[in-house]
């Protein structure tokens, strides 16, 4: 028991500093992939504590709920990158959350945002508020479905268990998984707003979802939800591994393993982001009344998925 | 879960294949979709190599190596030719929309695995499972000559149909007899010479590449 | 050694005629090398009349048996017949400047591929090549019906490929469950699809494999019989086709795909054990006996009409061969026979009303009888003759096909009559005024080449009246082949 806590505490407190790192190097492949001048690794970082440094500025209609949401946000994201096993299998958090949890913290987190940015009454956050409902609302179904196709195979919602099966386990090929990971890249590109449904680099008020939400947020609020978007980035990331790359997450205490378990998190994280890049670079935006599109067919495949586990895994 | 490296390996073709039949449903460009053909030809070129090699069923490489050949190079490449000759290569909205047409090919494959289902516990090869695969193929191919209007789309929803017809004929039997197999590449390397050549009386007859406009001979 | 000649003339030609080029007597080549194939069909014929079935080749490559070498006389008859009427008719063509000697060269070449195609269908042994060259007839005919390249002809041409290359998708289906079926009872290897090995073991054959590989066999090859509702592509092709396109589609295409169904039909029936092959057919047949008589009415195109008239025929030659049993089987054979001759023949003379009228639509065709009165006759005779007026054959085989059907499915009986009287009703009432009605039109310049026209109408009137006593023989063993 003592191990697991310890193992939680290390691994949420890994998850919560290297996220922005992640996101750094993700926006440096990008500039790379552009031709453009590369941001150093760090940005986010320097972001953070520009952010932090300043004064908060905050509209006079707004209530307590608008102060308040940042740190929800922040919190879920940190609960949820704390559930999910990056590098250690043993969690004390894990039979106190399992997959359909991890999806419910998600949405609270959502929630909170976008009660805040409507809170104000501008009408870019009511937009914004509204666009991110209409993503999240088929974006959630389609991602519960893969859990369910992950789960099918291991008779279980518990991450631990699916990796453990996935990972411990005699090998084998789980066709299923192959349209469960292409239904995971859709989902996790709209709720983490990047392309091809939204774009993080832009201010376009056509098109922006995310970033309209928080266009009245400054300071240290700002920078908590800056610090939770990494976050989110790099919990879908561990999840995207867990589910489809689990190899190298170390056992059920197994200590031993714990330094390459990280190493082998590292570089799984390197060629993710890259990868993400080169995907980000590669797609077009869809236009906005295209992305229910996008998603129903992200939900299509989820299902499909299951079935084709029925098919052939049983 | 006994089943040896090699056949899971053939299993995960088979979803890709069903996976690119999706993915060809859901594509507006054609040169998309010619893409999309070349890979699914791949998938059952690979498929059935490891079939051959993994149950000694040697005449299978005949089947694989012509798969490659005409449906990996041969055709893709004439169909690329053809789209920038033609110059025809625009976002096409089907006649359907997208997401309904998707809604569609879920209960199409739902059948596709009930049908299947009798037959391939009837079946002694390895493969069987993927019959269903193989079936909802074919019937996707369907939906998409269907829900599509320009001539291309529809030729290529054909050739998806052959595809699945393949492949189901190595999963339920490992292939049909070589001198079938041979018959039926030499026909489908024909018709798709002859539809090439239709194309361009098509477009010179039309000036377009669109079968809207034929739809003159109707009952009234 | 016959049936390699009877394969191996046709394709050379069309090889030949391909190299050959249009010089100015390539007509005359392409019925020369449609005579000799039909002097390599009698010879053949002569043999299987003489000595009975036979297997040729390696494990038994081709079989030939009463019942198909019966199609291959037929066949190549009518081949023969239309290479003849299409000689002046083709000239014509040219000099009314609607074809030119590139097509026609393509035309020749075609044609002989698709006979070599059909003839193979024919007297294949496997199942797998039957459907190898059924496509590869279908690949032969597409650029043939869009050989005038009008819009309506390029339209026709693309629906007949892609309905019919559909349709023969499942008929591949439907063929790989058979062989699926077979491989479990003779292991893997080409001979499992043979059909005589299929026919000695068909009563091992495991049911409901064989069940839904009828299904997907009837369909697929229903698409080229044009049953409905699978019948679209047929009216059309016919239509924009040249005329002795229509021709040989009609008469022979339709017999090949539906010999292809029977054989189906046989190895299903030992298999199942019960009537369901039958009954299937009995319902596409009356379905479309019905809907083509329905639609018969409404046209106004004279050879999308006698499409529709093929339908019907075709609906009910099926609906025989459903019925099964020795006198429905050999009425349907009969009808096949009278259907291809009379069809044909209406065919040719069709032709040449609209080439001289200029148009296909009956209401610009008039008083041909006065026009030219060969002609006016030849195709009042043909319609006749196709409308079961005896002392035609036509009557005699549906006289048959619509006792045993009163006899065995009595409730079949008014939707076929009522049908049949629509259908007269309708065409009969076009083809008169086409007919005796008046025109200021001059006689005709040339006189047209209505031989072949008479030729078949002659054999129809003569198999009417009489049936030679070793032809009816030939009928009733083919009949007892297919479960009679």
């Amino acid at each position: 028991m003592i191990p697991g806590i310890l193992l939680q505490i290390i691994q949420t407190l890994v998850a919560i500093l290297l996220a922005p790192l992640l996101l750094g190097w993700v926006n440096l492949c990008r500039a790379w992939l552009q031709g453009r001048r590369a941001p150093p690794l760090t940005q986010p970082y320097r972001v953070l504590k520009k952010l932090f440094h300043k004064d908060a500025v905050i509209a006079h209609t707004a209530s307590p709920l608008f102060r308040f949401a940042p740190y929800m946000v922040f919190a879920c994201m940190a609960l949820a990158a704390g559930i999910v096993p990056t590098f250690a299998n043993d969690l004390a958090f894990s039979p106190a959350a399992d997959a359909i949890a991890l999806v419910g913290v998600f949405a609270l987190a959502r929630v909170f945002l976008a009660l805040a940015a409507m809170d104000i009454g501008t009408s870019f956050g009511t937009l914004g508020a509204r666009r991110e409902m209409l993503i999240s609302f088929l974006a959630e179904p389609a991602l519960l479905m893969v859990f369910f196709t992950a789960s099918l195979i291991s008779h279980s919602t518990a991450l631990p268990t699916i990796v453990e099966t996935l990972a411990h386990k005699e090998f084998v090929i789980y066709p299923s998984m192959a349209f469960a990971a292409v239904a995971f890249w859709m989902v996790s590109t709209a709720e983490n707003a990047r392309i091809p449904v939204d774009n993080p680099a832009t201010h376009l008020e056509l098109t922006m979802i995310h970033e309209a939400m928080i266009l009245e947020y400054s300071a240290r609020h700002l920078a908590l939800i800056e610090w939770a978007v990494s976050l989110k980035l790099f919990t879908y990331s561990a999840l995207g591994i867990a589910l489809f790359v689990p190899w190298g997450i170390a056992a059920r205490g197994d200590f031993a393993a714990l330094p390459l378990a990280f190493l082998a998190l590292t570089l799984k994280m390197v060629v993710g982001g890259a990868t993400l890049s080169l995907l980000e670079a590669t797609a077009a935006k869809v236009r906005l009344f295209r992305a229910p599109e996008f998603l129903g067919t992200a939900f299509m495949l989820a299902v499909l998925g299951m079935l084709t586990h029925f098919l052939l895994e049983v | 879960m006994s089943l040896t490296y090699y056949l899971q390996v053939v299993n995960l073709l088979a979803a890709l294949l069903l996976l690119i039949s999706f993915a060809m449903l859901s594509q507006r460009r054609i040169v998309g979709l010619i893409t999309l053909f070349a890979w699914q030809g791949a998938a059952l070129a690979a498929s059935t190599a490891i079939v051959a090699g993994s149950t000694g069923q040697h005449h299978l490489y005949w089947s694989a190596g012509i798969t490659l050949a005409l449906k990996v190079i041969a055709m893709p490449w004439f169909f690329y030719r053809l789209v920038r000759k033609l110059d025809v290569d625009r976002d096409v909205e089907p006649m359907i929309n997208i997401p309904t047409t998707m809604l569609i090919g879920i209960v199409l494959v739902i059948f596709a695995f009930n049908l299947a289902l009798p037959i391939s516990q009837m079946s002694g090869t390895v493969t069987r499972s993927t019959l269903g695969i193989a079936m909802a193929t074919v019937l996707l191919a369907f939906l998409m000559m269907i829900t599509r209007s320009k001539a291309i789309p529809q030729v290529i929803g054909f050739l998806a149909m052959e595809n699945g017809l393949f492949f189901a004929a190595t999963s339920a039997t490992y292939g049909m007899p070589l001198v079938v197999e041979m018959g039926v590449a030499l026909d489908v390397l024909v018709g798709v010479f002859v539809l090439g050549i239709f194309f361009f009386q098509i477009r010179e007859t039309f000036d377009s590449l669109d079968l809207k406009h034929m739809e003159k001979l109707k009952e009234r | 050694m016959e049936i390699y000649c009877l394969l191996g003339i046709p394709l050379t030609g069309g090889l030949f005629l391909a190299l050959w080029g249009n010089r100015r007597n390539a007509p005359e080549i392409n019925a020369l090398f449609s005579l000799l194939t039909l002097l390599a069909a009698g010879v053949l014929t002569a043999r299987i009349v003489a000595s009975g079935p036979m297997l040729v080749g390696g494990e038994g490559w081709f079989f030939i048996d009463s019942f198909n070498v019966f199609l291959v006389a037929l066949t190549a008859f009518v081949a023969f017949t239309t290479s003849l009427f299409s000689r002046p008719y083709m000239r014509i063509e040219q000099e009314h400047g609607r074809l030119s000697t590139q097509r026609l060269r393509l035309y020749h070449s075609s044609y002989q591929v698709f006979i070599a195609a059909m003839l193979l269908a024919l007297t294949t042994n496997n199942m797998g090549i039957l459907w190898v060259s059924m496509e590869a007839a279908t690949l032969a005919t597409v650029l043939l019906v869009s050989l005038y390249r009008t819009p309506a002809s390029l339209e026709a041409a693309w629906k007949y490929f892609i309905l019919c290359g559909v349709g023969i998708a499942q008929a591949l289906f439907g063929t790989i469950l058979l062989y699926f079926a077979a491989e479990r009872v003779l292991g893997a290897g080409g001979s499992a699809l043979l059909w005589t090995h299929l026919n000695g073991v068909k009563t091992h054959l495991e049911p409901t494999v064989l069940q839904l590989a009828f299904v997907f066999l009837l369909v697929g090859y229903g698409t080229k019989v044009g049953l409905a509702p699978l019948h679209n592509w047929l009216p059309d092709a016919h239509a924009e086709g040249p005329t002795p396109v229509s021709a040989v589609l009609s008469g022979l295409l339709l017999n090949v795909a539906l010999y292809a169904v029977m054989r189906s039909k046989v190895l299903v029936d030992g298999a199942l054990g019960n009537d369901l092959a039958g009954n299937l057919m009995m319902g596409f047949g009356l379905l479309s006996v019905v809907t083509a008589a329905f639609l018969i009415k409404r046209q106004t195109d004279v050879k999308r009409m006698f499409a529709y008239s093929s339908i019907e025929h075709m609906g009910l030659i099926t609906f025989a061969f459903g019925m099964g049993g020795p006198i429905a089987s050999f009425a349907g054979l009969l009808h096949m026979t009278m259907h291809s001759l009379t069809k044909s023949a209406i065919f040719f003379a069709v032709g040449h009303a609209t080439q001289s009228a200029g148009t296909q639509l009956m209401d610009g065709i008039r008083g041909l009888i006065r026009t030219n009165p060969t002609l006016g006759w030849g195709l009042m005779l043909g319609s006749i003759a196709i409308l079961g007026v005896p002392p035609f054959g036509v009557f005699a085989s549906e006289f048959l096909i619509i006792t045993t059907a009163m006899h065995e499915h009595a409730w079949a009986t008014p939707f076929l009559l009522i049908a049949l009287g629509v259908a007269f009703a309708a065409i009969f009432g076009r083809v008169q005024p086409m007919v005796f009605g008046e025109t200021e039109l001059p006689r005709l310049p040339h006189q047209p080449a209505l031989t072949p026209v008479f030729l078949h109408l002659g054999l129809v009137l003569m198999l009417g009246l009489f049936i030679p006593p070793y032809l009816a023989m030939w009928y009733r063993q083919a009949a007892a082949l297919l479960g009679g």
